[in-house]
This record gives structure tokens, C-alpha cells and sequence, in this order.
């Protein structure tokens, strides 16, 4: 299958990451560990720094200071003085990691195929056959073979967020990162994708999940990982953080969620 | 998809007619004007005829007007497409020039502009310049300075989330701009490019300043030598309208064909 997750160095570490916007500090001095084929929910209030975080990991926010290690590069951060990596060697790293975002972000002047088919094509230079052979499969994937030919502005919600999970995994990641991606979507809809990324972690895909859908994390998720205030203030086991937090903050937290549930 | 094609042609042809129409009421409201006004007011007897002996120096304007225009809306789009792209830099000693270049082109008149390129550049920089020459230097920065307004407007018009999402499947800055910026850009230039084009192509009729022989100066030369300038003038006014309104009229077809597509 095309989409299969490289299992061998997809580790990813972060160490000491910081980052403020002007005399904001939205991270403080994170570190994390994932190991392959772990599924992780990032869980917390607004302007708790998960969404930052997730974003540090692809560099679409660079970080102030820490160290990322995905996959083969390690990258390391020192204000203002850190030299980021050349465009090249930034869009590779990029590259392995899939990013799916809250507002979908198709590009609007392409079909649901060709959204699949760019990075391959552009990025990774793949032939143009072997590209649409690659992108039909994982349309079918996600379950939207038959929309193959559509304007993502004639797509709903979720199946615009169907394709972009589709554009991600184009690029074979060693890592899948959603961005809160069913904050956007009408409740109806929410389902279908969370369908499709439960999919995707019965088959050992590594990702990282920022998402307010408690119950969902608690189903899929391997590790929960409960932000406040730019610092993680409880990890473990959806059974621990969701279930039994340790932490006020996180019991407070999750506490709506388990009041809603036992009604 | 058809259908939207189909439903705009129509409504184009609805408006050559339309316009037709039009211009036949106003000749018709004229000479019943005339009538009115006794017809011997003036007295004046029109004789278009004596203009058919100079149709090839009138064809003659017109190539060069036409030719012209080419030119300066080619080199005009370089210029504006180059200066649009610049100041879209980070680096102040890259946008300040760019930006005094286009605010004093937008800020002076063109036919001052054009005598200042022809008589004061050449003893300002030494370098002497053929009326061709001057003219069309100053058509094309002139141009040059409007489009790349537009360029400029339609590239940072484009949804920063398309951006991200190029940069997150591992595009290198110049792949952004060419796969998912510009082709979305351009969608929205189209209307406005086509419009300072038109203006381009009446402002060529400044050149007859010049003594380039475009459609207006042979005009001149031929009122001059027959003693018709109304006949001259008013067939002159014919030609642009002739070459012009099917142009406005793709160009709006241009612009409704968006809406349809929005709506």
C-alpha cells in the first residue's frame, strides 16, 4: 500500500522547545518523545501552544530554541542567531511530515486528483502515471475515488478534509500531523474523517493529533499529552489523562468531558 | 461547466448588440438633433469621403498603434511582474526603490512623463534616444508601474493557508509561488490587467507628441492637409472604439465569468 508508514526511523524527539510571539510566550521548554507507530492526542485549551507546537515539528513556525529530531534530521534552534536549514534541505524535512489542517487548505485551482498528485509530482518528481496510479489508490483510501474530478469548492467539509489526508499521505510521511482537523467541520461530518484517521492508526502510521474531540483521543490515541500555558502538564495513557488526570489542570479539563459523558 | 460557457457567450453577444444598438440610437438622437436645430446652423457639410484617399497612411496609424501597444503591454507586464514580485521582498533596499519607482510613475502625468523621456533624460544622462525609443521606455515603465500594483494585489490576495499547505508537502519557495500562488493570483489580475491594458492602448495616442506615426498622428497630419478635421477626428474616435469594444467586452465577459463561478 502506498500509504504504509516507514517504520525504522521515524522517532521523533523534541527537546527544550521554546518559542514566544513578541513578549508572548505560547512554549515553554517542551520535551517529547514518540515513538513509531505511537498515535498521540495534544489536548488542552485555547492558546495552550498545542496547535504552535504541532507546527514547530514541521517548521510552518520556527522555533525559538530547542532541538527537533524527525526521522534522519535533527534540527537545533538558538533565537534569532539559528540558521535555518537551506530551502532545500527545509522543504525535505517538510516533506516527511503530513501535515492536515484545520481549514483543509486544498489548493483551490485543482481537482481532488491533482491536490493528491502535486507533491509527488512537483516535490518528489514522481512520473505523472505513477503519481495519479498513486493518487487514485489513496482517494480510494479515504473513500472519494468517485470525487477524483471535483473543484474542492463542489466537496463538503469532510471530504475536503478526506483529500487533503489523501494530499498527506502522498508524500509517504514518517509522521502525520492534524491540525484540530475537525474543528472546521459541521458535527455530521466529523465522523467520516475521524473514520479515516482511525484507519490510518490500525496501520501503524505514526501521528500526532491536536484535537478537542476527548472521546475520540481516548479511543485511538496511544499517549495523551494534556497542554496549558506552553508546558505539558500531564502525559501518559489515554486511561490516565482522560480518566484518571493526576494534575488539577488536567481534571478540570477533561472534567466537562466526563460530566457530559456519564449524563 | 458547459453550461456556465454556454449561458456568458450569449450574454456577450447580448452585449455587442447592446452596444450596437446604442451607438445607432446616439447617431439617430444627432441627427435629430440637426433637424431640429434647423440643420443650417452650422452649415457645415460633411464629406467623409475625401478621407479615402489616405486609408493606407490611416492603416499605417493603426499598425503602429496596434504594434505598439503589443510592445509596451509585453514589456509593461515584464517590468510590472518583476517590480510586483520585488516588492514582495523582506529586504527594505529592495522595496524602497521599487516603491518610489511606482509612485512616481502613478503620481505624474504620461504625456509629461513622455516629453521628460524624449527631451530631459537624453541631456541628463547623455544618451541620445529616437522618439521610438522614448516612447516606448515610458509606455512600458509607465504600464510597468500600474500592473505591478495588480500583480502585487492579486499575489498577496491569495489565502496564506494555500501557502502553508504548499510549504507543509515540502515545496521550495519558488515552487510555491509557480504551482499554487500565481495560478490562483492570476485568476484574480485577469480583470484588472486587461482594463490598464485598454488604457495602454489609448495612450499610445500621446506618441503623436513624439511624431511617432500612430493612428492619432497620422490623423493630424491628415486634417491638416485637407482641412476635414471633424471627418478626421471622428473617424480616428471610430477606429479605437472599433479596436476597443470587443476587448472590453472579452474583459468583462472575463470578470462575469468569475461571478458566475463564485455565486
Amino acid at each position: 500500500m502506498t500509504g504504509k508508514p516507514e517504520m525504522s526511523n521515524s522517532q521523533i524527539s523534541i527537546t527544550g522547545l521554546r518559542k514566544s510571539f513578541n513578549s508572548h510566550v505560547v512554549l515553554k521548554d517542551i520535551s517529547l518523545r514518540i515513538e513509531p507507530g505511537e498515535v498521540v492526542a495534544l489536548i488542552g485549551p485555547s492558546g495552550s501552544g498545542k496547535s504552535t507546537l504541532l507546527r514547530c515539528l514541521n517548521l510552518l513556525t520556527v522555533p525559538d530554541a530547542g532541538q527537533i529530531s524527525v526521522g534522519d534530521f535533527t534540527l537545533a534552534f538558538q533565537g534569532k542567531s539559528t540558521t535555518l536549514p537551506n530551502e532545500r534541505k527545509l522543504a525535505r524535512f517538510r516533506a516527511q511530515t503530513g501535515m492536515v489542517f484545520q481549514h483543509f487548505n486544498l489548493f483551490t485551482h485543482m481537482t481532488a486528483l491533482q491536490n493528491v498528485m502535486e507533491g509527488p509530482i512537483t516535490v518528489l518528481k514522481t512520473p505523472r502515471a505513477q503519481a495519479e496510479t498513486q493518487a487514485r489508490a489513496l482517494l480510494q483510501k479515504v473513500g472519494l475515488l468517485d470525487r477524483a474530478d471535483y473543484a474542492p469548492d463542489k466537496l463538503s467539509g469532510g471530504q475536503k478534509q478526506r483529500v487533503a489526508i489523501a494530499r498527506a499521505l502522498a508524500m509517504q510521511p514518517s509522521v502525520m500531523l492534524f491540525d484540530e482537523a475537525t474543528s472546521a467541520l459541521d458535527p455530521e461530518l466529523v465522523g467520516e474523517v475521524l473514520s479515516v484517521i482511525k484507519a490510518l492508526a490500525k496501520e501503524g502510521m505514526t501521528m500526532i493529533l491536536v484535537t478537542h474531540e476527548i472521546a475520540f483521543a481516548r479511543e485511538v490515541a496511544d499517549k495523551v499529552i494534556f497542554m496549558r500555558d506552553g508546558v505539558v502538564v500531564e502525559m501518559g495513557p489515554p486511561s490516565q489523562v482522560i480518566d484518571n488526570p493526576v494534575n488539577d489542570a488536567t481534571r478540570a479539563f477533561v472534567g466537562r468531558f466526563q460530566a457530559s459523558v456519564n449524563q | 461547466m458547459e453550461n456556465i460557457n454556454r449561458s456568458t457567450d450569449a450574454q456577450g453577444l447580448g452585449k455587442l448588440t447592446k452596444v450596437v444598438i446604442g451607438v445607432c440610437l446616439l447617431a439617430g438622437a444627432i441627427a435629430l438633433l440637426r433637424q431640429l436645430g434647423s440643420g443650417a446652423s452650422t452649415g457645415y457639410v460633411w464629406d467623409f469621403q475625401a478621407l479615402w484617399k489616405y486609408r493606407s497612411l490611416l492603416l499605417s496609424g493603426l499598425a503602429y498603434t496596434l504594434g505598439f501597444t503589443v510592445i509596451c503591454i509585453t514589456l509593461g507586464l515584464f517590468v510590472g511582474l518583476v517590480t510586483g514580485l520585488g516588492r514582495l521582498s523582506s529586504n527594505p533596499l529592495v522595496v524602497a526603490p521599487l516603491r518610489a519607482y511606482i509612485e512616481l510613475f502613478r503620481c505624474t502625468p504620461v504625456l509629461v512623463q513622455l516629453v521628460w523621456f524624449y527631451y530631459a533624460l537624453p541631456v541628463l544622462t547623455g544618451i541620445e534616444m529616437s522618439a521610438v525609443t522614448a516612447a516606448t521606455l515610458c509606455l512600458a515603465l509607465y504600464g510597468g508601474a500600474f500592473y505591478s500594483e495588480i500583480i502585487r494585489g492579486g499575489i498577496i490576495s491569495v489565502d496564506v493557508g494555500q501557502i502553508e499547505a504548499a510549504k507543509a508537502i515540502g515545496m521550495r519557495p519558488h515552487q510555491v509561488m509557480r504551482r499554487v500562488v500565481l495560478p490562483q493570483a492570476f485568476k484574480k489580475m485577469v480583470p484588472p490587467l486587461m482594463n490598464q491594458s485598454i488604457m495602454q492602448l489609448k495612450n499610445t495616442s500621446l506618441l503623436s507628441v513624439l511624431a511617432v506615426p500612430d493612428l492619432l498622428y497620422q490623423g493630424q497630419v491628415i486634417a491638416h492637409e485637407i482641412y476635414r478635421p471633424l471627418e478626421t477626428y471622428t473617424l480616428i474616435a471610430v477606429a479605437y472604439f472599433a479596436v476597443l469594444l470587443p476587448v472590453t467586452i472579452w474583459a468583462k465577459r472575463l470578470e462575469f465569468g468569475d461571478y458566475d463561478r463564485e455565486a
